[in-house]
């Protein structure tokens, strides 16, 4: 029984059964498929997270947000006067999170590659655009940049799904997608 | 049963079979089993993190 | 030295018990099922909360609750439990003395020290932090202190089991090797001393940051570190149940493990890879190589997945072999309608196989796949995943095995044994229901640990298909469910203690029936072909969810 020592005192020369070895060779195969899945989506799949990260400051990355609004802003929103910020395809995107806003809204077309670049200056925050489902982490002193093509038009919310205080569930962005 | 009894020990003296005494030694497992996850995920993340390049 | 322990024994097992032992066991296990109590609240206040249209506490007591959810659930009540299946799986199993029982004593102390210092300081509203603590965000200082006393606790009763280990051996009180239930359990064991060792290389530099000793902890490093705690803690649970599903069968049926090299040999992959895991918590962070990524988080080639496949195989295999045994080898399911549907133990450990299989394995692994980590990552899926596996798995087998536990170590019988029959049932159901409807809602996109899904207090606004919050009110159901068999469970606990009638004689344990009768290895056919047949429904459904997520992958926006 499992619960005394083996009655066999060398047990390890048991021949194995054959329902245990038919199962053992059916879930290695499931193993192997599993794991070759993750490096062939690589090469064929399009959507992977991009490992291109920098070390940066909150201010210095701060900074690049503010000259990138600046750069692209067409108009304001909201009763906070939130900026809406229409880059143009290929260009590189700031986007901010911080308590408890993501900072600026955005203006994008479908279809078009944008370089996303994406930090925190206070807490961690959890970078989530609705619907479409794509959950990012966003970690304060680090810059993470991906390349992202949105593949459909609309009004998209960008929840901050990692808890980050009291006022969590009203740090809410908005990217428009034309 | 035939295979079963084929798979016994022959005596008291037949020697313990390598994989056996490993399964057998808690010590080994313990060593195993901290030095394994220490160094493939615990040691190499640390270098993933410090190894991130600073932002021009 | 042996001459100063005093023993019992056991009526029902023939075991003979150290005093020492049996008290140990006795006072962590009823520790735990108190705190289980105290954590089940907190969590059915989480899951009305969340129920949109109930939305019972307001957000600073949501996020206060939440916290000792998680610290309650995921630390104190399975790690007291897990720590008397230590003294258990040693000691008792081992009929050996228990070396240095006042150690013991002052571990037990230590952690429930701690446990309570937790949950004062998580009361006093200055540590809602989560169960998770990311920095930079701040907890009172005394909040890192608790988790420490609790996990120095823990690690003293890890190193109590290796020393009675020791002991056992060198005063001969067994034959060979260690049963298979004890192996599982220094699995644990071995998992749980990697935990403990990640938690104290995180928490300490943590608790002088909080103190201002520190000025800066760099919240990548913490997670990755931290979650060599976080994760591998539900590792050691991962283990401990496993051995507690070999125990269940072991004594309800006298099974004996088909192969015990296969059984070993599956623990040896838990040893080695399972605590790599803690690497699906980290899929989405900035600057992580995805050769880091995917060689941990596939557990080192899903090798640790492929161990639990096998015990998914051979727990239910030696169970039909036992049953075979006994005549019932009609068909291929004869052997599991002729099981002993009416007790808790056998039920409870049943389903919790097949939860932690089906609802939690399976979403596991899809979780932990780098890619499709991205659909899914922080949201409400998650905590579906880990109901799943540490609620449906691990909380039903251990709360089974006291089913049986209970009446052997106090000898009385459990209080309103009809409604034990019940117990297992509902609380698979409504853990069950969590687990699917959180992962539905998760699929749609909908965030965990957030107090308002319709945002009504943001400056901007979005709105969850309506199927969302429809499924997260069928969670708040399901939690009441749940609750509603946990709390038939620590009542019949509590009170079997206290007025349950004593037991007179013994109901010895299964033995191992007819032994000699065993068909296996004959001709062509297999040994448990019921079990063969369940293991491969199970891969079917494995394999279609699996390729179902990455068609849901293939869907979203272009990342590269």
């Amino acid at each position: 029984m499992a619960i005394t020592p083996p009655a066999n005192r060398l047990w390890w020369n048991e021949p194995v059964e054959r329902t245990e070895a038919l199962w053992i060779g059916i879930a290695l195969l499931w193993a192997v498929i599993m794991f070759v899945m993750m490096p062939y989506w690589h090469i064929y799949g399009q959507q992977n997270l991009s490992t291109e990260a920098y070390k940066i400051s909150p201010d210095a990355y701060t900074e690049k947000v503010e000259a990138f609004v600046e750069k692209y802003k067409i108009r304001e929103e909201g009763d906070t006067g939130i900026p809406v910020v229409k880059p143009p395809a290929g260009a590189d995107i700031y986007m901010l999170g911080r308590l408890w806003e993501w900072y600026p809204i955005l203006e994008l077309e479908k279809g078009k590659q944008y370089r996303f670049h994406l930090s925190s200056v206070d807490w961690l925050h959890g970078f989530s655009i609705q619907p479409t489902n794509i959950n990012l982490q966003v970690h304060p002193g680090y810059e993470m940049v991906l390349n992202m093509t949105p593949t459909e038009s609309g009004e998209f919310g960008v929840v901050c799904n990692e808890f980050c205080g009291i006022g969590h569930h009203t740090m809410l962005g908005k990217i428009y997608v034309k | 049963m035939s295979e079963l009894e084929s798979g016994k020990s022959g005596g008291a003296d037949e020697p313990v079979p390598f994989m056996q005494q490993i399964l057998d030694n808690p010590f080994i497992l313990l060593f195993l089993g901290v030095a394994a996850p220490s160094v493939l995920y615990t040691v190499w993340g640390v270098m993933e993190v410090i190894s991130i390049p600073v932002a021009q | 030295m042996a001459a100063t322990h005093e023993y019992r024994v056991c009526p029902d097992t023939g075991f003979k018990i150290d005093l020492q032992a049996d008290k140990l066991i006795k006072w962590n296990a009823v520790t735990a099922i108190v705190f289980l109590l105290i954590g089940g609240f907190f969590g059915l206040m989480v899951a009305l909360t969340r129920w949109p249209t109930v939305h019972l506490l307001p957000a600073d007591w949501f996020y206060l609750a939440l916290t000792a959810h998680g610290v309650d659930i995921l630390l104190v009540w399975i790690i007291f439990f897990e720590m008397a299946l230590l003294y258990f799986a040693s000691s008792v199993l081992l009929q050996s003395r228990l070396p240095m029982p006042k150690v013991g004593w002052f571990a037990y102390w230590l952690m429930l020290v701690g446990a309570l210092l937790g949950n004062v300081v998580i009361l006093q509203g200055e540590s809602s932090v989560m169960f998770t603590s990311y920095v930079p965000m701040k907890a009172d200082p005394l909040f890192y202190v608790a988790l420490l006393l609790f996990a120095v606790g823990a690690l003293i009763v890890c190193f109590l089991f290796f020393a009675t280990l020791v002991v056992a051996k060198s005063e001969k009180t067994y034959e060979g090797s260690l049963p298979l239930v004890t192996f599982g359990a220094m699995v644990a064991a071995i998992i749980a001393v990697y935990t403990i060792a990640s938690g104290a290389v995180i928490l300490i530099p943590t608790l002088l940051w909080s103190l201002g000793l520190i000025s800066h902890i760099d919240s990548l490093m913490y997670k990755v570190i931290w979650w060599g705690m976080g994760h591998s803690s539900q590792q050691i649970n991962v283990s401990a149940h496993v051995a507690v599903w070999y125990a269940g069968a072991a004594v309800v049926f006298g099974a004996k493990p088909i192969s015990e090299k296969v059984c070993r040999m599956a623990f040896l992959l838990y040893i080695l890879f399972l605590q790599l895991a803690s690497a699906h918590h980290l899929l989405v962070e900035p600057g992580l190589s995805a050769e880091y990524k995917i060689f941990n988080t596939s557990y080192a080639f899903y090798l640790a997945v492929f161990g639990s496949m096998v015990h998914g195989l051979t727990v239910p295999g030696s169970i039909e072999l036992a049953q075979r045994r006994r005549g019932y080898t009609k068909g291929l399911f004869e052997w599991l309608r002729k099981a002993p549907w009416g007790n808790p133990a056998f039920v409870g450990i049943f389903l919790s196989i097949i939860i932690f299989g089906f609802v939690g394995g399976i979403s596991g692994v899809v979780l932990g796949t780098e890619q499709l980590n991205l659909i899914m990552h922080n949201t409400i899926y998650v905590p579906g995943h880990f109901h799943g596996t540490v609620a449906g798995g691990t909380t039903l087998a251990f709360m089974a095995l006291c089913y049986w536990l209970v009446p052997v170590l106090f000898r009385r019988e459990i209080w309103a044994p009809k409604l034990a029959q019940w117990f297992p049932w509902l609380f698979g159901l409504g853990i069950t229901g969590i687990a699917l409807f959180q992962m539905g809602a998760g699929t749609l996109g909908v965030s965990r640990r957030h107090w308002d899904m319709t945002f009504a207090d943001a400056p901007l606004s979005y709105d969850y298909p309506a199927a969302a919050h429809l499924l997260m009110a069928a969670n708040g159901v399901s939690a009441v469910i749940a609750s509603i068999a946990g709390a038939i469970f620590c009542l019949q606990m509590v009170l079997t203690l206290l007025i349950g009638k004593k037991r007179e004689g013994a109901v010895p344990v299964a033995s191992d029936a007819a032994e000699g009768l065993t068909g296996h290895g004959h001709g062509a056919g297999l040994a448990v072909p019921g079990t063969f047949v369940l293991a491969l429904v199970f891969l079917t459904s494995f394999v279609l969810y699996y390729f179902v997520n990455w068609k849901y992958l293939s869907e979203i926006w272009l990342l590269s």
